[in-house]
């Protein structure tokens, strides 16, 4: 008997290998070749010409890079990003917190509603969007006019993803806790404050980190409603490959993976509950 | 002051719902003009249907060959997920962490990463693209982690003894696992497939850098259009009719599982 449950145990993790094999060479070995073409010139000998190229792009040394193409780009992307993942915070958190608390029977459906644009393809939505920019006449108006319209698309896409890990954890609080907070003479106020909030702070942490990333890279966005005038990292990185520049563009890649991972290291490494991070799995 | 706070609510969730619902409405409306330009109105027509629903225009056969991507791609996606999730799951510890890690990796990394990094490797191992396996694979290196991550979760709720007790009444391990595990973690595979029909159908920047050069996704051929300057008021026009088709069949889906849901719950109360 233990001997073929030991055996069949062993079967059911070999299970394992083929998906080992396909993340091993779809996920590890590219980013690898990332890092090799970075570091390796064309005839593949080792350089640090292209890194001292992003850094040193016009020649004055590091003075030159804080004015540089590609240092403006990183910051102009880095305050967009911040921006739609602040604004997509302040909407969504409210949004999460009525629809959780509210009495209605089916919560569900009205958190489908803030879902449901979801299917339907993005860049039909950001087209939707853009039209309703031309009628406006905002499309393409003026500097300022397309950075807004830019954080405006980003919110518009990304906010389910904001919306949905806030909502799951809001909705698993325990409500005894917040009446044992009010029975111990907590203000409505301070009850959210010392209760809801720092419950619900997975939620949040797992927002940011679907909208943050995303919302630096998702160049449809920003060059489909400024008409291609407002650049951002993932575009960059576009420009470099489409101009077969690939190894500037691996370096900057490189850097956008050092992003990545100081921004899960930041927020609490990869373990996180995989529930509130699948973009909305739970709900089907 | 209680109902000033209520309406105050009601009123915040309204405006973020028209926020999201206003621009598709305002395509849909127009969808309907016949002019082809939106600050036109040149009155009421199906123009645009009709342009949309003729086989001959690119944009319907654009949309089913996306279909037919997002179909294939999602379902060696969920195989390849579950063989996955349930191998992890069972794998010693740290083997499971390890993977667990890794498979998290596409997930959180920024898509244009994923594509050009996974583009690399496909010119590396001088793989055609014309064979449509770069585009296949990077789809599924798009949609296979999430599969994984909504079965997981599944999997640990199970109950394991279930399993053992038909080893033990004499099913073969391969009956066992048909019978017996699939059903119970078959919510989390249903799920996977879904998740992934909508990536693949909503993913831009992996199919532009693996797809063969003559096909083209629905995102591609739109961002195309607009990228290229091409001016294609027709086809543009015929893409406001069919977000306007989908939008339709996604308002009668959550209608009509709300009725469902509704008759459920008054015949049990019954």
């Amino acid at each position: 008997m233990t001997e073929t449950k030991q055996r069949l145990h062993f079967s059911r993790k070999l299970l394992a290998i083929p998906y080992a094999l396909f993340l091993l060479a779809f996920v590890i070995a590219p980013l690898l070749i990332v890092l090799y073409y970075a570091f390796t010139d064309d005839s593949g000998k080792f350089t640090l010409y292209y890194m001292k190229m992003f850094f040193n792009e016009s020649g004055e040394g590091l003075k030159g890079f804080f004015t540089s193409y590609n240092f403006k780009t990183i910051m102009r992307s880095l305050f967009i990003s911040f921006m739609s993942t602040l604004v997509c915070l302040i909407i969504a958190y409210p949004v999460a917190y009525i629809i959780a608390h509210c009495k209605l029977k089916n919560k569900s459906t009205l958190l489908l509603l803030f879902i449901v644009p979801m299917w339907v393809n993005f860049v039909l939505r950001i087209n939707a969007l853009k039209e309703l920019f031309v009628w406006l006449g905002t499309y393409n108006k003026s500097e300022t006019w397309n950075v807004v319209n830019t954080i405006i698309g980003m919110v518009y896409d990304f906010l389910p993803f904001m919306i949905l890990p806030i909502y799951t954890t809001i909705i698993k609080i325990d409500k005894s806790y917040l009446e044992a907070a009010k029975d111990l003479g907590a203000t409505p106020a301070k009850a959210f404050l010392k209760v809801t909030l720092p419950l619900s702070k997975a939620g949040i942490v797992s927002g940011i980190s679907m909208v943050f990333l995303p919302s630096m890279t998702n160049y449809v966005v920003s060059n489909y409603l400024t008409f291609r005038n407002v650049k951002i990292i993932g575009k960059l990185i576009d420009d470099y490959f489409t101009g077969d520049l690939w190894h500037d563009g691996s370096f900057i890649a490189l850097i956008l993976l050092l992003f990545m991972f100081l921004a899960t290291w930041l927020t609490g490494g990869f373990e996180e509950d995989e529930q509130t991070n699948t973009r909305g799995t739970s709900l089907w | 002051m209680v109902k000033l706070k209520s309406i105050l609510k009601w009123l915040f969730i309204g405006l973020i719902l028209a926020f999201i619902y206003f621009p598709i409405v305002f395509l849909t409306i127009n969808s309907f003009n016949e002019s082809d330009i939106i600050q036109k109105w040149d009155g009421f027509s199906l123009d645009h249907y009709k342009y949309f629903f003729n086989f001959e225009n690119e944009p319907i056969r654009v949309v089913g060959q996306t279909l037919l991507l997002a179909v294939v791609v999602a379902f060696l996606s969920t195989i390849l997920g579950t063989i996955g999730a349930i191998g992890i799951f069972y794998s010693k510890k740290k083997t499971g962490k390890v993977l667990t890690e890794v498979n998290r990796l596409p997930v959180i990394n920024a898509d244009v990463v994923t594509a050009i990094s996974f583009a690399l490797l496909v010119s590396f191992l001088n793989i055609d693209k014309s064979t449509y396996i770069p585009l296949l694979l990077g789809q599924m290196l798009l949609c296979t982690p999430f599969v994984v991550l909504s079965i997981i979760p599944k999997l640990k709720q199970m109950d394991n003894n279930l399993y053992e007790a038909a080893l033990d009444l004499g099913a073969t391990p391969r009956k066992a696992m048909f019978s017996v595990l699939i059903p119970q973690i078959l919510p989390g595979i249903l799920s996977g497939f879904l998740l992934s029909l909508t990536l693949s159908l909503d993913d831009y920047v992996i199919a532009a850098y693996t797809k063969p050069d003559s096909f083209k996704t629905i995102s591609t051929h739109i961002y195309g259009l607009d990228k290229n300057n091409v001016v294609g008021p027709k086809i543009k026009a015929a893409y406001w009719a069919f977000t306007a088709i989908i939008f339709f069949i996604i308002v009668l889906i959550v209608v009509i599982s709300n009725v469902i849901a509704y008759k459920k719950t008054r015949s049990k109360k019954r």
